[in-house]
């Protein structure tokens, strides 16, 4: 079902326009490939951090306080999925366009004329708030599992608050942390209609230029091979991730971590 | 053990813990003295605020008045990793991704001691615990019991001057929970520290406690050794919390007790003429005989049922004001009735408490 499409694709991007390697040189030299690729990976990395830095603090409350704020603010992180994509991204355009109320804010604050819309802040905070649910929501889940005497105990035992966070907390959340990133790393780099209608066309991401190859200049193998790189390049950050944070392997597992 | 580190005492003034707008505090002006090297304990029923009152002792919970003293420190400024105390929980709260030894040696980590020095530690404290050959494991492959005594190992092993312990064998089996009895109560020996353990089980508090605080909505009623708690109990709840007692109720004048058609002798007390008060008989301090009557320690009563419990039965009877009570006789000494007989119980003046109503 998928494997199909991928093998035509991957087929499609050595036979044409002629049969070889010439597409994959294309992608290395053609100079715009690889910047692309480069921004896009940027633009995941800065997304996946984003995300992370208001996603843990948020789960966390989530996991502290009574079942009916916990109601709200689990309906809040979900009401993405209420609305289509195409509305909320508009709406962050409404939202962030020149002489738009955050633009206006901003200015009030006494920070200038922020360009926002058109720009790759722009397409930041739309693709982080987009992804924000695929990120709370297995950090959530991670975390409600984590005794809640744990932190008490280890302050108890002479740690304090941030070594109690780093050494315990910490540790038992990774495998929440691990698959929030994942998700969120692999879903934004593939993401087309957020970057395609917020940010600016000279800053395209990957997803837009496969898009404008494959429908405007019906150029299927060099789509393909931007297809397949990109696929390759998602499944090794997958393989680093997991290497990394293998659940439960980390910081405070290991007697060395400790050392001075 | 070579370095015994002698217990420090505990004392708490007025300590009062309201949680959000709640209308009653959950702690209430409590006032304690724990001794050095004393072992005290909580006892109470659920609610009553002993887990509340241990965590503000450790620094796990705010206050919200009131003082607290370790030694001779007030330790209001100090917060939970610096008051040195080792804390046991319910759920022994052992650190998941690490061994039993990673576990132990956690605490003098944090203290920054040499590493040769926490590996010779936490060796010795396994030892004494009897988990020496379980070091490597990780807590999910430990039985309850065994993570119980990592969780004790993790608490001594930098040598508090306080143990605290809340319910610290509630979730283990009565067998077990009685094997770790003897053992708490040897570390509290071998180690000289103060305890204080929190439970709701009557039979753990006797058996371990050189005193015992009672604790019931957020007050303490009474503090005292055991004896003291059941042949001299202070109020109506402690009589009635710690096993069984007959109570009868009046109003105290002239030295003594009348009403609900009773007239009896009243103790010395402190309480003024005119107050309510109740008269407390301990079951195994009534004697029993066959004709009815009643008297200045006396009062006349119907067999209602007769339970043997092994080496003592229980005579449950309704006296004349229709109040429930029990008599318990040992085998051996039985007097001759049956169910339905109307009896006289009676008491020796020395036998009978006098409590607030
Ligand atoms: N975090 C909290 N927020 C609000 N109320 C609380 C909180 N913790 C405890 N309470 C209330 O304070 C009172 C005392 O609770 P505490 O846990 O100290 O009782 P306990 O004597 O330890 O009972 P148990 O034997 O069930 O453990 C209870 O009425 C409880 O509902
Ligand atoms: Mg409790």
């Amino acid at each position: 079902m998928f494997v199909v499409p991928m093998a035509r694709l991957a087929w499609l991007s050595v036979t044409t326009p002629e049969t070889g390697l010439a597409n994959y040189r294309d992608v290395l030299t053609d100079g715009v490939s690889l910047t692309v690729i480069w921004r896009t990976l940027r633009m995941m990395l800065v997304v996946t951090a984003v995300c992370l830095l208001f996603a843990y603090p948020y789960a966390y409350v989530m996991t502290v306080v009574p079942p009916r704020t916990r109601a709200v603010l689990t309906t809040i992180v979900l009401l993405p999925f209420w609305t289509s994509l195409m509305a909320r991204t508009f709406a962050w355009v409404v939202l962030l366009q020149k002489g738009g109320p955050v633009n206006d804010a901003l200015a009030a604050l006494g920070l200038g004329d922020v360009r926002l819309a058109g720009s790759a802040t722009g397409v930041t905070i739309a693709m982080a708030q987009v992804m924000l649910p695929f990120m709370v929501l297995p950090l959530y889940s991670s975390m409600r599992d984590v005794d809640r005497a744990l932190v008490p105990a280890a302050l108890s035992l002479g740690a304090r608050p941030a070594v109690a966070f780093l050494r315990v907390y910490l540790p038992l959340t990774l495998p929440g942390v691990a698959a929030g990133t994942t998700l969120v790393a692999v879903l934004s780099l593939g993401f087309y209609v957020t970057p395609a209608l917020l940010g600016s066309p000279k800053e395209s991401m990957i997803a837009q230029l496969i898009a404008v190859k494959v429908q405007d200049v019906l150029d299927f193998g060099a789509g393909g091979a931007l297809s397949l790189t990109l696929l390759v390049v998602a499944l090794a950050l997958l393989g680093l991730v997991a290497r990394f944070v293998r659940p439960g392997a980390a910081l405070g597992m290991s007697d060395e971590g400790d050392r001075r | 053990m070579p370095d015994h580190s002698p217990g420090a005492g505990v004392r708490v003034r007025d300590l009062t813990k309201r949680f959000g707008s709640a209308a009653r505090p959950a702690v209430d002006a409590v006032s304690l003295d724990v001794r050095p090297g004393e072992f005290m304990t909580f006892l109470g029923p659920s609610g009553s605020g002993k887990t509340t009152t241990l965590n503000m002792i450790a620094g796990l919970e705010g206050v919200t008045g009131g003082e607290i003293r370790i030694g001779d420190r007030d330790v209001a400024a100090l917060p939970a990793h610096r008051r040195d105390l080792g804390v046991v929980f319910q759920q022994y709260a052992l650190f998941p991704h690490m061994t039993a030894a990673q576990n132990v040696a956690f605490p003098l980590r944090r203290r920054k001691l040499p590493k040769a020095e926490i590996a010779e530690r936490v060796a010795r404290t396994l030892d004494l615990v009897r988990l020496g050959d379980h070091a490597d494991r990780l807590p999910r492959k430990l039985s309850g019991g065994q993570q119980q005594r990592v969780a004790l190992a993790r608490a001594i092993v930098f040598d508090p001057r306080v143990l605290l312990m809340d319910e610290p064998l509630g979730a283990l089996d009565k067998k077990l929970r009685e094997q770790l009895q003897i053992e708490i109560a040897r570390l509290h020996r071998e180690l000289g520290v103060t305890v204080i353990f929190v439970t709701h089980d009557q039979e753990e508090a006797l058996a371990l406690s050189d005193r015992i605080a009672v604790f019931n909505e957020g007050r303490i009623e009474q503090v005292g050794t055991a004896s003291d708690l059941y042949e001299r109990p202070a109020t109506r709840f402690v009589a009635a919390f710690l096993g069984d007692s007959n109570a009868f109720e009046g109003t105290l004048s002239g030295g003594r007790l009348a009403g609900d058609g009773l007239d009896l002798r009243a103790p010395a007390t402190d309480l003024p003429d005119g107050s309510r008060a109740a008269l407390i008989v301990r079951p195994e301090r009534l004697r029993l005989s066959g004709a009815p009557g009643s008297g200045d320690n006396a009062v006349s009563a119907d067999v209602t049922d007769i339970v043997y419990q092994g080496a003592f039965r229980k005579v449950l009877i309704r006296f004349g004001n229709g109040g429930a009570g029990c008599v318990r006789e040992a085998i051996g000494a039985l007097s001759d009735i049956a169910p339905g007989d109307r009896v006289t119980v009676h008491w020796s003046p020395d036998h009978a408490v006098l409590v607030p109503a």
